[in-house]
């Protein structure tokens, strides 16, 4: 059974500033949905134990080919860049919940931060006939990635540097609160850091906006056994922990409460 | 050639092998079965369970550490009441032998535990006094002698189910607490539960875990649990369960060598959900490699 998990790498490079893209052959292609990860092994290095958890970031369903799109933050991520086509990696998944959109739904607001972006990208593939308008926030011009998949599937696309390198200078949550009642999504679908994720949840709140999320927590297993991966969610009297990899990462919105200590650069 | 013996007996319960799945690392079975057929595992042991429904701690509540892990989960669970009505029903449907990890924050409640435990199809009880994470009982009680022998000798009283108490390698002398607990009757013993550890991140300043401290596992506490197990297995008769770090079937025969007769098998199923079949198989081979008929001729069969 073990090595049913092993998977191909077909391409991995670069894409902007300490982000990677990277292809790998797969069965799960057609199993996966967007807003669910893949939980990756890492080789080469006993001492990096757990897996890593990496959200698909787009399918190519002909090729049988997943992407994952991840930013270098420490030894795991490190070590994935440092993979060339033809190694082989020990893949679960595809995990997870993932996002959905209910079938009366036509316009969709995307509202992603840094490598929050990722998550959000096979979205515009998966439902196509959507109407979308995309919310993007990099940090700088040297950060940007996927832009022009953003810009040829959505119909309206607002970006956002922090220094104002490109786009409008700023956050993206600004624009998204100053634009979002001229767009009247019925959904918005958002990843990214926690703050950014609490403005969100607070702008759909206001509005009465379906609103889906996706989370990060640091995860064991992966698969729902070991209770490591918590995130509060609301109850009549306080709130109880419930899973991020097998009750998420995709949550509604106003179903969680996000605490600011929670907090990941990604 | 003819089939190795794989079968083990703890505390008069028959493992057609010895492969158990530790605490806290298997939920309640379920999350595997897609992955392997959980049958072929000799004993599941379940997630700690409390009288009540426990929260646990706030996140993030996992760190990596090198070839190791810390977790400060402390004891989610949805209490006994929910485990005997909605899981056990479901994990009995799997030929595999239950082992109930049983908690609580005074001897009294670990008492009705095992009293209600003793009235349901579960083979065996783990009282866990080593819990790490936990402000009340667990450690409290595991690592002084005199208090294992009172939680020991009370709960064996509650309960005609044998009883496996878990043994804290936070403790000055592990055999001392060993001794305790087999004087005061139980059956058999399982160590080691995890080490009180800590990680530091730098950027934040912060501790990782919210916890601040939790229980280090895996790789990393390996030469520290099969000292463990061996010097337990030293100055007891009743079987132990030995883990900490066994993450293939190599690990597995050097704690049977050390004197261990059951193979917990932990923050393995973390990184690999099929982890205790793939240890099992390993175990297997070694066996028909090294022509040892009779898992049993491994016990304790260290050379010294
Ligand atoms: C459901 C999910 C989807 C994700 N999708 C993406 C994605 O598409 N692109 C991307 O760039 N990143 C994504 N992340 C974050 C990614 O998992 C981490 O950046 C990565 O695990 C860091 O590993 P490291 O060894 O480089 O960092 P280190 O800091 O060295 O890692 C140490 C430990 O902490 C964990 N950890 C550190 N940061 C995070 C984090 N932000 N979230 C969860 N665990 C963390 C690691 O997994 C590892 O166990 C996702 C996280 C989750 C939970
Ligand atoms: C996430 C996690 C949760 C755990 N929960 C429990 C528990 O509820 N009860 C218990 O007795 N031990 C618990 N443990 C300890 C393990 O059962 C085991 O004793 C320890 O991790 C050492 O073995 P290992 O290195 O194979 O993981 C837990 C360990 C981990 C990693
Ligand atoms: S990572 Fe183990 S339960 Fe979510």
């Amino acid at each position: 059974m073990k090595n049913s998990r092993m998977c191909k790498i077909i391409s991995n490079h670069s894409i902007a500033d300490n982000m990677y893209l990277m292809a790998i052959e797969s069965s799960i292609a057609d199993r996966a949905r967007p807003g669910q990860f893949i939980h990756i092994k890492l080789p080469y290095d006993d001492s990096l134990l757990l897996r890593r958890p990496i959200s698909i970031n787009n399918v190519d369903l002909d090729k049988g080919v997943v992407y994952i799109a991840y930013q270098v933050v420490g030894k795991g991520t490190e070590l994935l860049s440092s993979l060339e086509s033809g190694d082989h990696l020990d893949i679960l998944g595809p995990l997870g919940n993932g996002f959905s959109i209910s079938s009366y739904v036509e316009t969709v607001a995307i509202v992603g931060g840094g490598c929050g972006i990722a998550p959000l990208r096979y979205i515009l593939d998966y439902w196509k006939d959507r109407s979308y308008t995309a919310f993007l926030g990099y940090r700088d011009g040297n950060s940007i990635y996927q832009l022009d998949d953003f810009e040829k599937e959505s119909d309206n696309l607002y970006l956002t540097t922090d220094d104002g390198s490109k786009g409008e200078k700023g956050v993206i949550t600004k624009v998204f609160e100053r634009e979002v009642d001229m767009v009247r999504p019925q959904l918005i679908m958002a990843c990214g850091p926690t703050p950014m994720l609490k403005q969100i949840q607070s702008i759909a709140n206001e509005r009465n906006i379906a609103c889906q999320i996706s989370l990060e927590e640091r995860m064991g297993c992966g698969i729902g056994a070991c209770m490591v991966c918590s995130c509060k969610v609301k109850m009549k009297d306080g709130f109880e922990y419930k899973k991020v990899c097998t009750d998420g990462p995709v949550f509604l919105s106003d179903e969680v409460i996000l605490d600011e200590n929670v907090q990941f650069s990604c | 050639m003819k089939m190795s013996n794989l079968a083990v007996d703890i505390c008069g319960v028959k493992l057609k092998n010895p492969i158990i799945a530790a605490s806290g690392t298997f939920g309640f079975g379920e999350a595997f079965t897609s992955y392997m057929d959980i049958s072929r595992i000799g004993a599941i042991t379940v997630t700690g369970i409390t009288l009540e429904p426990r929260l646990g701690n706030p996140p993030p509540r996992i760190a990596e550490t090198p070839s190791g892990i810390l977790n400060s989960v402390g004891l989610q669970n949805p209490g006994i009441n929910y485990f005997l009505d909605a899981e056990l029903p479901e994990l009995r449907k799997y030929d595999t032998a239950i082992i109930v990890n049983i908690n609580g924050n005074t001897i009294d409640e670990y008492c009705s535990l095992a009293r209600i435990l003793d009235s349901h199809p579960i083979d065996l009880i783990e009282l866990n006094i080593s819990c790490p994470n936990v402000k009340e009982g667990g450690l409290a009680f595991g690592a002084h002698p005199d208090t294992v022998y009172e939680v020991t000798k009370a709960v064996k009283a509650n309960t005609k189910k044998p009883l496996i108490v878990k043994l804290t390698p936070n403790t000055s002398d592990i055999r001392e607490t060993a001794k305790a607990a087999v004087e005061a009757g139980c059956d058999g013993l399982s160590l080691i539960n995890t080490l009180l550890g800590m990680a530091i991140d730098i950027k934040k300043r912060r501790p990782i875990l919210a916890n601040i401290t939790g229980g280090l596992s895996g790789p990393a506490i390996k030469p520290i649990a099969l000292r463990m197990v061996w010097e337990v297995a030293q100055v007891v008769d009743v079987p132990i369960v030995g883990m900490g770090g066994i993450m293939d079937g190599t690990d597995a025969v050097e704690f049977l060598l050390a004197g261990a007769t059951g193979i917990g098998v932990g923050t393995a199923n973390l990184v690999d959900p099929t982890a205790c079949v793939d240890i099992l198989d390993e175990l297997k081979d070694y066996m028909i490699e090294n022509k040892i008929e009779d898992i049993r001729d491994l016990i304790g069969a260290l050379r010294i």
